[in-house]
């Protein structure tokens, strides 16, 4: 299988490990894996702030520089989301540009998503041991479906223990830029997501995007909290990365 | 009603810190959000049902104009006048011009959201006509200064037992009571000689029904029923969109609204208005006059934001929004809160009156993932959004940090300068403890959280650097 992995903008800049995990874990599903050099962002953020004509520049260069791949995968429900659910509408108006979108579409996947139903990775790595508790995130539960991919995984990890959360599926109040135009509603909320998955008493807090675990580990750490560790997926499931 | 919705950031301050505000909301959580997930299970295939729904209403909207006719006409012919309102103007005039032509002193209302769009009760009380509002929670409201609502479906959800047991104390003059029972009687007692001596009654109407003419209500409180049968004259006030083909279609929507909005089967009272009191009837209006409102949705009608108007108003959306839930109804600054107010109200009140409210919302998808009639919410306050920047309404900082970073971000060499530079700059800013404090510029964040520094490498640099030595 030859797959392109998009990084996504924010595991580039502030999470590498991000990245390399997944690298990690698409080889072991045994697939051949290229990473477009050229690559940036989605252009969500644009999309997002209302910026149309911004987005749709993005989604032409993730066009022309995924397209003719087997498969693009990314380690983030919501950029996976905005190329598989709202990419056709951004390109509506350019039959040629919305034809080569749903093209892609079709064979974008969020990473667990991926390792799950496609690759049907056997087997994880990851050396992780004690008990998780799992934030589904909100563009990959709902416009993907991501919610027992991530946990199936997570499963085939002899000392790792799941402790759902109560709300597990509320926003944690990131959203975006909608973190910063109004940080105290955000805050208020990253406090509820934290204080329902502290109530687990789980070591970590793991989640399937980097954008709803800076703010949740944000907020943590901002009450003091420097116990709980704040991971995503692909980090636990690969475990040391060479 | 008076509009203040660009001040939601300040309003949604004080909503946070206001303890009372945060206890009473607690009960949006633990009531109205398991209620409509238990009554959705147990209905069976509530999908299908929302996609009937759906169907439904865009069919109504469809053929908006046509319905709406056949609605007048058979209203007509069961004697009831209708009556067409351009504006929130032009719909208090035309009931305050019933109530004079009638002698009205006094009319009892039952709850109408649209009647709060229009801010009637100002206008009926400056014709000299007294409005008693009498669904509970719009009274507690009225007998509170004239508070607004902050829930389209439970007016005071915003408001503790213990406020209301001071309020009606102060008010009522009464022994104070917590119990919930005497309350209701206390309220009872005074509003029970008004329904028998006002000349006129006030509703809304949840659906119009185009093939009998028939407005309905939908309601837990014995009031609708009152306010519609009691006085001589009722007077419907309603949006145009409210309008359904058939009473089949009613029946699908009658399925859908209750379990969506309070997770019941079905509410205490379903109250079908056709026409007026016919020679053998026992009760009923002698005059029944419907007034439809425009007020800005026809203009939604011909927009992208047409979805908007398959609204059933269930509240759905806000009770499980997570903003709403963290800072009540008020914060939005008019009639209609949470995420489908941010649709409406911009459409109905004016873009320039509520730019903040497209913004309202993290995006998270969970209104669209309850709305009875599928109306993605999210997707439409993003069309606002776009909306925005085309008029450019935005400020000139957001809009030119957006295209400087876009522009970044299509260039990738520069981009790769551009991170490279920052994931050094922030990981300075992180010092020890590896965690931002205070982040320039993004105060946003940092008032309340602090930001994970990154380790100072961006992934294109460290990818690069390892296939070099492969
Ligand atoms: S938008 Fe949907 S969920 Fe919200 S009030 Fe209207 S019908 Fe209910």
């Amino acid at each position: 299988m030859r797959v392109a992995l998009f990084v996504t903008c924010l595991a580039d800049l502030m999470r590498p490990n991000v990245a390399f995990a997944a690298l990690k874990l698409l080889k072991l599903a045994g697939c051949t894996v290229e990473v477009p050099e050229t690559q940036t962002c989605c252009g969500q953020p644009a999309y997002n702030s209302g910026d149309r004509a911004t987005a749709l520049t993005l989604a032409r260069k993730v066009i022309d520089e995924f397209e003719g791949y087997e498969y693009v995968v990314l380690p983030s429900g919501s950029c996976a989301g905005m190329i598989r659910a709202h990419y056709e509408e951004l390109c509506k108006d350019d039959p040629a540009l919305l034809a080569r979108a749903k093209k892609l579409a079709a064979c974008t996947y969020e990473l667990t998503d991926f390792l799950v139903n496609v690759a049907k990775l056997e087997s994880v790595p990851g050396d992780f041991a004690g008990s998780i508790t799992y934030h589904d995130s909100c563009s990959g539960l709902r416009e993907l479906g991501i919610k027992q991919q991530p946990r199936q995984l997570l499963g085939k990890m002899g000392q790792v223990e799941i402790k759902e959360m109560s709300e597990a599926e509320t926003c944690c109040g990131f959203g975006g830029t909608f973190s910063l135009k109004f940080g105290d509603i955000s805050t208020k909320l990253a406090d509820n997501k934290c204080e329902n998955a502290c109530a687990t008493g789980a070591d970590a807090i793991v989640g399937g995007d980097l954008g709803c675990l800076l703010n949740i580990e944000g907020r943590l750490r901002r009450k003091g909290d420097r116990k709980t560790q704040v991971l995503h997926v692909a980090e636990v499931l690969a475990g040391k990365l060479d | 009603m008076e509009i203040h919705s660009n001040d939601f950031k300040a309003r949604a301050r004080e909503a946070l810190a206001n303890p009372n505000l945060q206890k009473a909301l607690k009960l949006v959580q633990v009531k109205f959000v398991p209620g409509r997930a238990a009554a959705a299970a147990e209905f069976g295939d509530f999908e299908a049902l929302r996609d009937a729904g759906r169907d439904i209403r865009n069919r109504a909207l469809e053929n908006l104009d046509l319905w709406l006719e056949r609605f007048e006409q058979e209203a007509i012919r069961r004697g009831a006048r209708v009556h067409w309102a351009r504006d929130a103007a032009e719909a208090n005039a035309i009931i305050v011009g019933i109530a004079q032509a009638n002698g009205v002193k006094k009319v009892v209302k039952s709850k109408s959201m649209v009647s709060e769009e229009c801010g009637l009760n100002d206008a009926l009380e400056a014709a000299g006509v007294t409005p008693v509002e009498t669904d509970l929670g719009e009274y507690i409201l009225q007998i509170n200064d004239h508070e607004p609502p902050s829930h389209i479906v439970a007016p005071v959800i915003h408001k503790t037992r213990d406020e209301v047991s001071d309020l009606f104390h102060a008010k009522h003059g009464k022994p104070r009571t917590e119990d919930i029972g005497a309350l209701c009687r206390e309220a009872r007692e005074i509003l029970r000689p008004h329904f028998l001596s006002a000349d006129m009654g006030i509703s809304g109407a949840n659906f119009l029904v185009a093939e009998t003419g028939s407005t309905v209500i939908v309601t837990n409180e014995g009031n609708g029923r009152l306010c519609t049968t009691v006085p001589r004259i009722h007077v419907a006030l309603t949006g145009i969109e409210k309008v359904v083909p058939t009473l089949e279609d009613l029946s699908v929507l009658l399925r859908l609204l209750p379990r969506s909005a309070t997770g019941q089967p079905i509410t205490n009272y379903v109250s079908m208005n056709t026409g007026v009191a016919g020679s053998g009837d026992s009760d009923g209006p002698e005059q029944f006059h419907i007034v439809l409102l425009d007020n800005g949705r026809s203009r939604v009608l011909g927009s992208e934001l047409k979805e908007m108007l398959r609204c059933i108003r269930c509240g759905a959306c806000m009770n499980h929004c997570p903003v709403y839930q963290a800072v009540g109804g008020h914060a939005y600054g008019w009639v209609y809160p949470g995420p489908m107010g941010s649709v409406l109200t911009p459409s109905y009140a004016g873009m320039e009156h509520a730019h903040e409210l497209p913004h309202t919302a993290t995006g998270c998808g969970q209104c669209s993932a309850v709305c009875p009639v599928r109306i993605p919410l999210p997707e439409l306050m993003r069309k606002e959004r776009e909306m925005q920047v085309e008029a450019g309404l935005r400020p000139w900082q957001e809009r030119l940090s957006l295209k400087l970073w876009g522009w970044s971000a299509s260039q990738s060499w520069l981009y790769g300068i551009g991170t490279a530079i920052a994931a050094r700059f922030l990981k300075r800013l992180g010092g020890a403890d590896k965690l931002i404090h205070r982040l320039p510029l993004g105060g946003g964040w940092t008032d309340g959280r602090d930001f994970p520094a990154p380790a100072g490498k961006t992934f294109r640099e460290l990818y690069r650097a390892r296939k070099n030595l492969h």
